[in-house]
């Protein structure tokens, strides 16, 4: 009976959480349209989320695009068909990585901090302070942070993809000795804009307005203690990882299926 | 707030340079470009049939890569392939009869075109275009000949 009741309770609790962020998510977009008022509020964001977060996603999408070009060579170098590299890096990073990975590095760069941040406003009591000065929170600075998200999402994947690009083509033509104009010709004649690079970036956005989403969430809803703040930027990352990789999941196989 | 003009501008810089990478994705890695920025003599060739072969494909004499392939299209009145190729510059000494072939490098490889120099004394000017070409060899058109053959071969006995 015990268990019965504990996993009633967590039940309950879980979806309580899911629809008090569904409705937290409406006054934020309800929000929005204040915003056009304030825009050195939004540019203030980016800069701490977008602009603070280019160092890893260069840095991580130069990695990557070498490492495909290093596998992807092993591996198509078996067939003869090793001037194909460029085309399997460009797809593999405009499709997939791109997106994916800079949204999981985005989660654990900007999200962790978005949480934390409005998490430490809540326990300082800065929050119920906006408050008291008829101030809303919700739109003073809940709603440019998920603007600013939004928006630096599909610019930083789309930095990380053109990046790792580069890094393939570092490895696959200056290290490996691929033909360079095959690489390109094969990449041009195999990626196509709408269907992968467009694609590509809807997934981004998609990612950037889940991230962002529970990152705020998370520090809007914790528990105002240090122990709280603590465990939800844990939860932000744990979250909004498992979301980005199941949501990818799905959009793939919508787009690509 | 701290600084808001530096901080205005890395936003501004961030923003350009994430349209920047779109940009490049528009234009170098996916199909939407539209300028080739190779510099050199342009000569043409006709051909019954390209295969595989695609614009920015190797154009090479002896094995040595001379130029790339600027653009291909389809001239109605002959019915053939019209390729156009960008020559390396320094290589301004192709004979007037050269013959131009397209091949496969290995079974499943890149098509390419390849010359073979001829013996005349003039050489090739930009705008010139090479009457001697051999088509693609498309593989299933092969093996369907020598399938077809070996089926005739074997009702004549």
């Amino acid at each position: 009976m015990n268990t019965f009741q504990q996993l009633g309770r967590y039940a309950l609790t879980s979806f309580q959480r899911l629809g008090r962020a569904n409705l937290f998510l409406l006054v934020v977009l309800a929000g929005i349209p204040g915003l056009a008022m304030r825009v050195r509020l939004v540019v203030q964001q980016i800069f701490s989320v977008g602009v603070l977060s280019l160092v890893i996603i260069v840095v991580a999408g130069l990695f990557v695009g070498m490492v495909l070009g290093l596998q992807g060579y092993n591996i198509l170098v078996d067939f003869g068909a090793e001037q194909s590299l460029g085309l399997m890096v460009a797809m593999s990073l405009v499709r997939e990585m791109g997106p994916v990975v800079a949204a999981l590095l985005f989660a654990g760069r900007a999200g962790s901090a978005l949480t934390a941040e409005i998490g430490l406003m809540k326990a300082t009591e800065q929050l119920s302070g906006m408050e008291m000065m008829a101030v809303d929170p919700l739109k003073r600075v809940v709603a440019p942070r998920f603007v600013a998200g939004v928006l630096s999402m599909p610019l930083l994947a789309a930095i990380f993809s053109a990046v790792g690009v580069m890094g393939g083509f570092f490895v696959g033509v200056g290290l490996l000795g691929v033909d360079a104009g095959a690489f390109w010709s094969q990449m041009q004649s195999g990626v196509d804009f709408h269907e992968d690079v467009m694609n590509g970036v809807i997934k981004s956005i998609a990612f950037g307005v889940v991230v962002t989403w529970i990152a705020v969430f998370e520090g809007y809803d914790a528990v105002p203690t240090s122990e709280g703040v603590s465990n939800a930027t844990t939860r932000t990352v744990i979250n909004s990882s498992l979301a980005v990789l199941g949501l990818n999941f799905v959009l793939t196989a919508l787009m690509f299926g | 707030m701290k600084n808001t003009r530096l901080v205005e501008t890395l936003v501004g810089v961030f923003v350009a340079a994430g349209i920047a990478a779109l940009f490049m994705l528009a234009m170098k890695v996916s199909n939407l470009n539209a300028f080739s920025s190779d510099d050199g003599y342009e000569i043409s060739a006709q051909f019954e049939n390209i295969g595989g072969l695609k614009v920015l494909s190797a154009v090479s004499v002896g094995g040595v890569r001379i130029g790339r392939v600027a653009s291909i299209e389809f001239d109605q009145q002959d019915y053939e392939a019209v390729v156009t190729m960008t020559i390396d510059p320094k290589y301004n000494r192709l004979p007037t009869d050269t013959s131009a072939s397209i091949f496969t490098s290995g079974l499943l490889g890149e098509q390419y075109i390849g010359f073979e120099p001829g013996g005349e004394e003039e050489f090739l000017q930009a705008g010139d275009s090479i009457s001697l070409t051999q088509s693609a060899v498309v593989l299933e058109q092969v093996i369907g000949q020598f399938m077809f053959s070996k089926a005739s071969e074997g009702a004549g006995e």
